[in-house]
């Protein structure tokens, strides 16, 4: 189980030892052309999640590449860059690009609801870029499409390498005493709590639709969070908004997520990835069982 | 190292219509007046961004409007609660000026008791919207006060270098009047560390985090 950063929720080069602490670090989402993003006001809190239309802001391919790669692999933590854009050439282009680069994997944002355009649909695109590169490709998905599933194996017929479940969904917030739209664009992205059972629905569904690992992500804000995702299906977890109250939540959920795949009698965390998936709760209880008896014999009763 | 820290809340206490919320300061470094900390507001997602006010010893006190949910809560807490705090953040007023006027308006004058305590007690103008709010003006030390319909623009002398802090259009007004002089912005902030790109304003044309380059600006 490896601990990534949702895109768009940490700055590596203004925070590196918040980076330091991840397994994986995701960059904002790099477009073709630089991006200043929407007017503010562009974040708002609401009682279960917070909106944020941040808009794609960031300096383009070519400056993100001369700028920030090559200080960003200073840092020595395994790099993910996140690949946007408005059309299929765009995702090709920065794709081809960055092919050239020591980067780790590619994820796709083909899901990002603050942007007036809308990517062309997800096979396509994930086609066109596995033509350009042969590094990791993640197709990060909303689960606000009609059709998770289909999208889900639209991404993986087309040579998608995995799939990150799931990017923020449309949300609006009013000003208390205006009643008017907080953020300047209107609606924004949903992200936060409220999106925990959403990210454990998508995961679960993309697990049982394809055979892709899953990064699983929505609202992760402790260790059981993740262990759900876990279940659920996902190989690896993202923490996003939990970071911008708590920069160390990366560090604490994983010694929380430890504990309580510990308590549940789990030799190790990644034993409990698509413990969901057991045919039902007698089983699953007897799992639990055997493997807690098996981790009393070998003197592993306690985590790492 | 940019860690949340739980600490327990001293008390909160009526200033006017504003709280001064005082925290067992611990091991937190206070940092330079102009900083700000994010405190974890009790009940709600995100944390709020609050300039330091004071640091006496053991302490650190922040002067909060209460405006919304989260001010709300923090200025409900009890002493004894426990609440996490995140800083200092941010950029501070520079200190190394020859003829300081700190200048404030509202709950804009947060900043303005460290600032003054660092600088030694320097002039200081600060203005109201009515006298239950001027009343907070004893935070202040060596302070002019004016209330509406009269501005702190109006008792500004010339020849000294401005540090401000208050409402938008105030510091609009300052920086006409003393072009040089350095303002303390806000803007709504999830993160207050660079991460979540929401603090952004307007600096010399771009969009640029509040809490990255501010949140004391040097006029251009």
């Amino acid at each position: 189980m490896r601990l990534l950063n949702a895109s768009g929720c940490l700055d590596a080069l203004a925070a590196p030892e918040v980076a330091r602490t991840l397994d994986v670090f995701v960059t904002k989402t790099v477009t073709p052309l630089s991006r200043e993003g929407n007017a503010p006001v562009r974040i708002a809190e609401t009682e279960v999640g917070m909106l944020n239309a941040i808009g794609l802001a960031n300096p383009g391919v070519e400056a993100f590449v001369a700028d920030h790669l090559p200080r960003l692999a200073e840092l020595g933590v395994p790099l993910w860059v996140s690949v946007g854009g408005f059309a299929v050439e765009d995702y090709v282009a920065v794709a081809e690009e960055l092919d050239r680069h020591e980067i780790e994997a590619l994820e796709l944002n083909l899901s990002c609801p603050n942007v007036d355009e809308v990517p062309e649909n997800v096979g396509e695109v994930v086609a066109a870029v596995r033509e350009v590169t042969a590094k990791p490709l993640y197709a990060k998905l909303s689960a606000a499409v009609a059709d998770l599933a289909a999208t889900a194996r639209a991404a993986e017929a087309a040579g998608a390498d995995g799939l990150s479940l799931v990017n923020t969904v449309r949300g609006l917030a009013l000003d208390e005493r205006t009643l008017l739209p907080v953020l300047a664009r209107g609606a924004g992205g949903l992200s936060g709590p409220a999106l925990r059972p959403v990210a454990l629905a998508a995961v679960y569904t993309c697990f049982r639709e394809t055979r892709l690992p899953l990064v699983g992500m929505g609202g992760v804000a402790t260790g059981r969070h993740a262990l759900e995702l876990l279940a659920a299906g996902a190989t690896d977890v993202a923490v996003g908004t939990a970071l911008f109250a708590d920069p160390g939540a990366a560090a604490r959920i994983r010694s929380e997520l430890e504990a309580e795949s510990a308590a549940l009698g789990f030799v190790n965390v990644d034993n409990a990835v698509g413990a969901a998936h057991a045919d039902g709760p007698a089983t699953l209880d007897q799992r639990s069982r055997v493997l807690a008896e098996k981790a009393l014999h070998f003197g592993l009763n306690k985590a790492g | 190292m940019l860690r949340r820290e739980p600490r327990s809340v001293l008390s909160a206490e009526a200033v006017g219509p504003y709280t001064l919320l005082r925290v067992d300061r611990g091991t937190i470094e206070p940092g330079e007046p102009g900083q700000f900390f994010m405190l974890e507001a009790p009940r709600r997602v995100l944390p709020r961004p609050m300039s330091l006010c004071l640091a006496p010893r053991g302490e650190l006190a922040f002067l909060i409007d209460s405006i919304g949910p989260g001010t709300r809560a923090l200025c409900a807490l009890e002493a004894g609660d426990r609440i996490g705090i995140l800083g200092p953040l941010g950029n501070g007023f520079r200190l190394d000026v020859e003829r300081p006027l700190l200048v404030g308006g509202g709950i804009g004058i947060a900043p303005l008791p460290y600032l003054s305590e660092r600088l030694g007690g320097p002039p200081a103008v600060v203005g109201f919207r009515s006298a239950w709010h001027a009343e907070a003006a004893v935070l202040v030390p060596n302070a002019e006060v004016v209330i509406e319909p009269t501005y702190v623009t109006e008792a500004i002398p010339a020849g000294h270098d401005v540090l401000a802090c208050g409402p938008e259009p105030m510091l609009e007004a300052v920086r006409r009047l003393a072009p040089h002089a350095q303002l303390a912005w806000e803007a709504p902030m999830a993160c207050g560390y660079g991460a979540c790109y929401g603090c952004v304003v307007e600096l010399e044309g771009r969009l640029e985090r509040l809490c990255v380059k501010g949140p004391v600006l040097a006029a251009a």
